[in-house]
């Protein structure tokens, strides 16, 4: 027997083989489009030091150095104040529920004080539970506001005239799993909700079962019903887990009522399983149905807010990061974990995740194909 | 008994530009077995699907026991069992669980016992925890049927249910067949077998979407009106060379030491055979047209469309 190499039998697999590619269109759009689309969207969307990040302002007495103060901040490019002209109460709930990422406080003494040339306190409170939001927006205070407040005063500050007093709120010591592994509750329940259901109808459609299925008498809610709903359970296991490591291994601390959290859990384990049950009525194979998740899947983990701040990405990315119940589920999450949020303060993220699961499900049992046409 | 279990007509199934049945008409009489012939390609599965509601007609209408094909599907599955061309149970599952699942779809009550009865029925008791994915395909094809019948329907629709099944688990299917017959059950059954084929009370044959024959076998083969002569000799494949093309001639096959030569034309046949047998030192003489001639004239007269 002879062992040899032939370039005639290697034409006709390499032969073989392209016509396959080229036979499959979706396969060969995804590795031509995909990177595209991604490097784009990402490139541009990605921001790790995130700038203009919203704030609210409280000042009782707007005097000129409180305006003073106010424009210097904003010219840092950091800061970006959407409620100019808050009460503390209204700050408390903004930042509570996330809307923004600073509230900058400036006692009403401010003023007078510095015209004495007292040392006049401001306070800012940002959002630490997501530490990369804080740090490069605080580094460069000291600086700013004493030239800020020299030029306004017209004369060399004194000492110290303005001690900014900084608040890392819901994390104090700036630790990064506080912020990550919550998160990463919802990352790891995506990835496996998504995946395993949408599987549910390609797998029966390749093993040829699905023509016996259809000629007997199942409505398409009830098969619906019937590939999703154990699903919900394999998702009980996974969150249990993951909460009982995020406070025996990691130590993050639960703020908040944990029904709540069980409660938008289900709702987010729901709207994953019907999107991944509607991924697989819309795809022949389950290969198919395998790149529709991963194509859904890393968009999903960088406009979500999972790995950069939301509030950093461009307006544009923040409207696509919407469209992901990863976003909303992050929210909620690390606001009643680390927060202490109450339901009605992630009402929004609750409606929005409810609006999903109805939107998902209809849209699935629209496009359930009841025949074999 | 007065309405018949199928009655359709002006079928037509379309995908993209091809027509894959066209216009086609049947009738099946309640508690009749009907065979569906044709070749490879030539629209059976396609028409079976669109009778049990598995696919949506472009054109046509009808009824399958007296339900309408196109607005009552879900009545009709409830009433029909199907048993597919490819094995369709879930090879994964055992025996008993692919049965208490289709009876638990068909809300059978209780589902214990139409279980515990229909493995009874098929000998599979010990078996039950087997695999289905495990079975030889004689098995699976026993399994698929008891399981088609399970809920009792009225109308039993096989779609090539003994390809690839050896002669004596053939047998015994058709003999189960007419048992279920017997019972008042009325039977479709596709096919490529003419042994099948004869034992059906009528046939229906269909080629390249087109519905071109139906009736008992000794209807069709009468109403095909060929001449079959047999000639038999040393010098049977001389003849063969010299008939092809001849007058007369439309098909010649050999079957063993003997060969059948066929055509429309009685009277040039007869002459072209007996011109060739002369020359050729054979024997002829007349023959009984057999199902299988027929079947062949028919792929040959119609038209492919399919390329």
């Amino acid at each position: 027997m002879r062992i040899g190499f032939s370039l005639g039998r290697l034409r006709a697999l390499l032969g073989k083989e392209t016509i396959q590619m080229r036979r499959d269109r979706l396969t060969f759009a995804m590795m031509l489009g995909v990177p595209l689309v991604q490097l784009m969207l990402f490139g541009f969307a990605i921001n790790t030091d995130p700038k203009e990040l919203p704030a609210a302002l409280v000042a009782p007495t707007q005097d000129r150095f409180t305006r003073a103060m106010v424009s210097a901040l904003e010219l840092t490019g950091y800061y970006r104040f959407v409620a100019p002209d808050a009460t503390a109460g209204e700050a408390e709930v903004m930042i509570a529920r996330g809307d923004v990422s600073f509230v900058v406080t400036v006692p009403s003494d401010f003023g007078r004080r510095i015209e004495r040339g007292d040392t006049a306190q401001m306070l800012i409170e940002a959002d630490a539970t997501d530490p990369s939001v804080a740090s490069g927006a605080i580094s460069t205070l000291s600086t700013v506001a004493a030239s800020a407040l020299a030029s306004e005063a017209g004369r060399p500050p004194a000492a110290a005239p303005v001690e900014i007093v900084v608040h890392r709120r819901y994390n104090p010591e700036g630790i990064t799993q506080y912020n990550i592994v919550p998160a990463l509750l919802g990352v790891i329940l995506q990835l496996t909700m998504v995946m395993m259901t949408s599987m549910a109808l390609t797998r029966e459609i390749e093993r040829g079962t699905m023509e016996n299925l259809l000629s007997m008498p199942a409505t398409p809610l009830e098969i619906m019903l019937g590939k999703v709903l154990p699903y919900l359970a394999v998702g009980a296991v996974q969150v249990v887990v993951v909460l009982l490591a995020a406070r025996v291994l990691f130590g993050i601390p639960l703020v908040g009522s944990l029904s709540l959290i069980l409660g938008g859990v289900f709702l987010f384990v729901l709207a994953l399983v019907i999107l991944g049950y509607l991924i697989s009525t819309v795809s022949r194979t389950q290969m198919q149905a395998m790149q529709v998740t991963f194509f859904f899947f890393l968009p999903s983990l960088m406009l979500s807010g999972f790995m950069f701040p939301f509030r950093g990405m461009p307006t544009w990315a923040q409207w696509l990061g919407e469209i992901f119940p990863l976003t909303h589920f992050l929210r909620l999450i690390r606001s009643v974990m680390l927060k202490g949020a109450t339901a009605a303060e992630v009402a929004d993220s609750l409606a929005a995740l409810t609006l999903f699961v109805l939107g998902f499900a209809l849209v699935a049992l629209f496009r359930f194909r009841r025949t074999l046409d | 008994m007065s309405e018949p279990a199928i009655s359709v007509s002006g079928l037509t199934k379309r995908f993209g530009a091809r027509t894959v049945v066209d216009a086609v008409t049947l009738a099946v009489a309640r508690g009749e077995i009907m065979g569906f012939l044709g070749p490879n390609g030539s629209g059976k599965t396609t028409t079976i699907r669109m009778m049990c509601g598995l696919l949506e007609p472009d054109e046509g209408e009808g009824r399958v026991l007296g339900l309408d094909i196109r607005r009552e599907r879900g009545a009709i599955k409830r009433r029909v069992g199907y048993m597919t061309q490819k094995f369709s149970f879930y090879e994964d599952l055992t025996i008993e669980e692919n049965l208490r699942f289709v009876a638990g779809l068909y809300g059978m009550s209780p589902v214990n016992a139409a279980v515990r009865d229909t493995l009874e029925d098929l000998g599979l008791t010990s078996r039950r925890d087997q695999l289905a994915g495990k079975l030889s395909g004689g098995w699976k094809q026993r399994l698929a049927l008891a399981a088609c019948v399970m809920h009792k329907p009225d109308l039993l629709m096989l779609d090539e249910p003994t390809a690839g099944v050896d002669p004596k688990a053939r047998r015994e299917f058709w003999d189960e067949i007419h048992r279920l017959a017997q019972g008042g059950l009325t039977v479709l059954v596709s096919t490529h077998y003419m042994d099948e084929a004869e034992r059906c009370h009528r046939i229906a044959y269909i080629s390249y979407g087109h519905l071109i024959a139906q009736g008992s076998v000794a209807e069709v083969v009468r109403d095909a009106g060929l001449t079959t002569m047999v000639l038999t000799g040393p010098g049977t494949a001389a003849a063969a060379q010299r008939l092809k093309g001849a007058p007369g001639v439309d098909q010649i096959a050999p079957f063993g030491a003997t060969l059948h030569v066929v055509g429309k034309d009685g009277a040039a046949l007869a002459r072209t055979v007996a011109e060739v047998a002369r020359a050729t030192g054979c024997k002829a003489e007349p023959a009984e047209t057999s199902l299988e001639d027929v079947f062949i004239q028919l792929m040959g007269t119609s038209t492919d469309n399919m390329a």
